[in-house]
């Protein structure tokens, strides 16, 4: 068990779990968060999971937890680790079940003033878009041939499709299509899952919000990224559905046996994997591909579906009510990224499981508008308090792989928030303090009430305390669209 | 004293983790599927029983509760279909064979991502077998 005195201080935004804390860890473990955060930090098993995860072989420079950590399974969530190629291994529960969950924040030039007296019209109109829900099926049901196409293509075959403009492929982490993505590798009940739930938010803590753009921090990125303190703004928070969450379970499952052949001992069976090089890495690598594809997919068509909502009820009442993207993130990924580790540059394999890409100024990925001023880090507060827009560093470079954190992170069990939130007392709650609620499930939204996260103002000032991610905009939540 | 069988919650912060105990590791499978569909919030419709039978094989207990948690969510979602009727016999320890009956589902709160393996072992007790389930949510 991690406890607070065997946390070394390496600045006040910075602390360390060192190798030696365990015999078998591989890597030391940073943790990026305030003297104050620790205290929330310890109440749960977080640490203990990222001291486990520094056990996998291949590791190179650190696992790094962000301030919004918070107890997962195997990995935790808000963890980042990445393993050296070739021999390094890749772990799909490093990622995740839902491969690609990810956020996609739409800007406008709609102002509060305008907007507000449509604003429970937005959010029925979003509500009937936008399919959400458990069980849910999508706006698109794909054929066999269709599916193999998104998977390939990702928000290109959106385009295609005409849900997508080349600007939101543009403003999307790898332009909406990670390359090596092979259908083959996908077992026929994920295709199963995965043909009819294109274009669903889905449930749990997916979510379709507008926002008010609330506070500016940085003018000049700000306005790079066409943000303006006053106009409305859109977050969708969702992945790859079903679709995902097969992939994941298949390989998890194959990977137990993959670990008995490659010799590697785990702490946990949740943390299986295999070597990038072998043949079971590769294919787990090609079919995470297709899922992450079919989330930039998703996103794109919720967006395209966003957009409908708007043009349905403020066509004629406002000037102008299009949505344009500002930019689309994962959070539950893994990537083949160069990293300079050590002095010496090195090709990785970056898994962030509840952590955001952060890439500082000048990084050849970005698009051309932002290598300027780092790529924009999109991170969702829980649906009664803020979110904020935040871009890269190039400390973040050096420090944890470009990363940075994914949302606020829960404080509370779900059992917890259940005995403690009545679903309905808070809908009338969030509606009293001006936000308009659509959800599918009162215990579901109880699940999710503000208390039951941490304050995501805190965890953004750790972050940018730490170096590894500049302020740009707060949001303050108008409607939130739960299923 | 705790009953012969039987599954509760546990607090946990991201996701749903479930106890499950039994004698036996048929009863087991049996507690944990009826646990499972305790944290959903599932609720079947009367009348119109369906049946289905389940064989699976897997390398261990560990790997058998897993595969057969993962196909009621996959009938769950891909059928509408939950269960409250369990026949399960269990050989050495790693072959299973199910046949359930219930019907379609009238209420669901929450879905299910997955059935994980973090720190899952089936354990021997004094009263029979014990095992701590985290369900992705």
């Amino acid at each position: 068990m991690v406890t607070l005195q065997d946390l070394k201080r390496i600045s006040d935004y910075e602390w360390e779990i060192p190798q030696t804390f365990r015999p078998d860890m591989r890597v030391p473990v940073r943790l990026f968060a305030t003297r104050r955060m620790l205290q929330d930090v310890m109440k749960d098993k977080s640490l203990e999971q990222a001291v486990n995860a520094a056990t996998l072989p291949g590791l190179v420079g650190h696992v790094i937890v962000m301030p919004d950590m918070h107890q997962g399974y195997g990995f935790p969530i808000g963890g980042v680790a990445a393993t050296r190629l070739p021999d390094g291994v890749i772990s799909p529960g490093g990622i995740g079940y839902d491969i690609n969950c990810g956020v996609r924040l739409l800007g406008s030039q709609i102002r509060l003033e305008a907007a507000h007296p449509h604003l429970d019209a937005l959010a029925t109109a979003l509500n009937q878009h936008c399919p959400s829900g458990v069980g849910e099926k999508g706006s698109v049901r794909l054929t066999e041939a269709e599916l193999e196409a998104v998977c390939r293509q990702g928000s290109r075959w959106a385009l295609k499709q005409g849900f997508a403009s080349e600007a939101d492929l543009r403003r999307t982490e790898e332009s909406g299509c990670v390359e090596g993505a092979d259908p083959n590798k996908v077992s026929k009940r994920a295709r199963e899952r995965g043909r009819p739930q294109l274009g669903s938010l889905g449930a749990g803590n997916h979510f379709i919000e507008i926002d008010l753009v609330e506070q500016v921090f940085d003018s000049t990125a700000a306005s790079v990224m066409g943000l303006e303190q006053g106009m409305l703004a859109v977050q969708i928070h969702c992945g790859s559905r079903g679709f995902g969450h097969q992939i994941c379970t298949d390989y998890v499952e194959e990977f137990q046996g993959a670990v008995r052949r490659f010799g590697i001992h785990l702490v946990d069976r949740e943390l299986v994997c295999a070597p990038l090089s072998s043949p079971e890495g590769q294919s787990y690598l090609a079919a995470m591909r297709c899922a992450a594809n079919y989330a930039f997919a998703n996103r794109q068509i919720l967006a395209s579906s966003a957009r409908k909502a708007f043009e349905q009820v403020l066509a004629g009442k406002v000037k102008d009510w299009h949505l344009y993207q500002v930019y689309d993130i994962c959070h539950n990924m893994g990537k083949i990224e160069t990293h300079l580790i050590d002095g010496e540059l090195m090709k990785v394999c970056v898994h962030r499981k509840g952590a955001t890409r952060a890439f500082g100024p000048g990084a050849t990925e970005l698009p051309d508008e932002y290598k300027a001023i780092g790529q924009p880090v999109l991170v969702p507060g829980s649906m009664g308090t803020a979110s904020w827009v935040l871009v890269g560093t190039a400390a973040s470079m050096e420090q944890s792989f470009g990363s940075t954190c994914h949302g606020a992170g829960r404080l509370m069990s779900r059992h917890e928030a259940k005995r403690n939130v009545r679903g309905e007392q808070l809908r009338q709650d969030l509606e009293a303090a001006g936000i308009h609620i659509r959800a599918g499930s009162m215990a579901g939204l109880a699940e999710e009430a503000p208390q039951a996260y941490k304050d995501v103002d805190q965890v953004v000032d750790a972050v940018v305390g730490g170096g590894i991610a500049r302020k740009v905009a707060r949001l303050h939540p108008l409607a939130v669209i739960k299923g | 004293m705790k009953p012969e069988f039987g599954f509760r919650e546990h607090p946990h912060t991201a996701d749903w983790e479930l106890e499950v105990w039994a004698p036996d590791l048929a009863t087991l499978l049996e507690q944990a599927a009826r646990g499972m569909y305790t944290l959903s919030g599932m609720r079947l419709e009367a009348g119109s029983p369906q049946e289905r039978s389940i064989a699976l094989h897997a390398a261990d207990a560990e790997g058998l509760l897993v595969n057969f948690l993962g196909e009621l969510l996959w009938v769950e979602q891909e059928e509408g279909l939950g269960f409250d009727v369990f026949a399960i016999t269990v050989e050495d320890q790693i072959n299973l064979r199910a046949e359930l009956r219930g019907s379609a589902i009238a209420n669901l709160d929450k879905e299910i991502k997955a059935v994980t393996y973090h720190n899952l072992a089936v354990k021997t007790t004094s009263q029979g077998l014990r095992v701590n389930i985290v369900f992705d949510v």
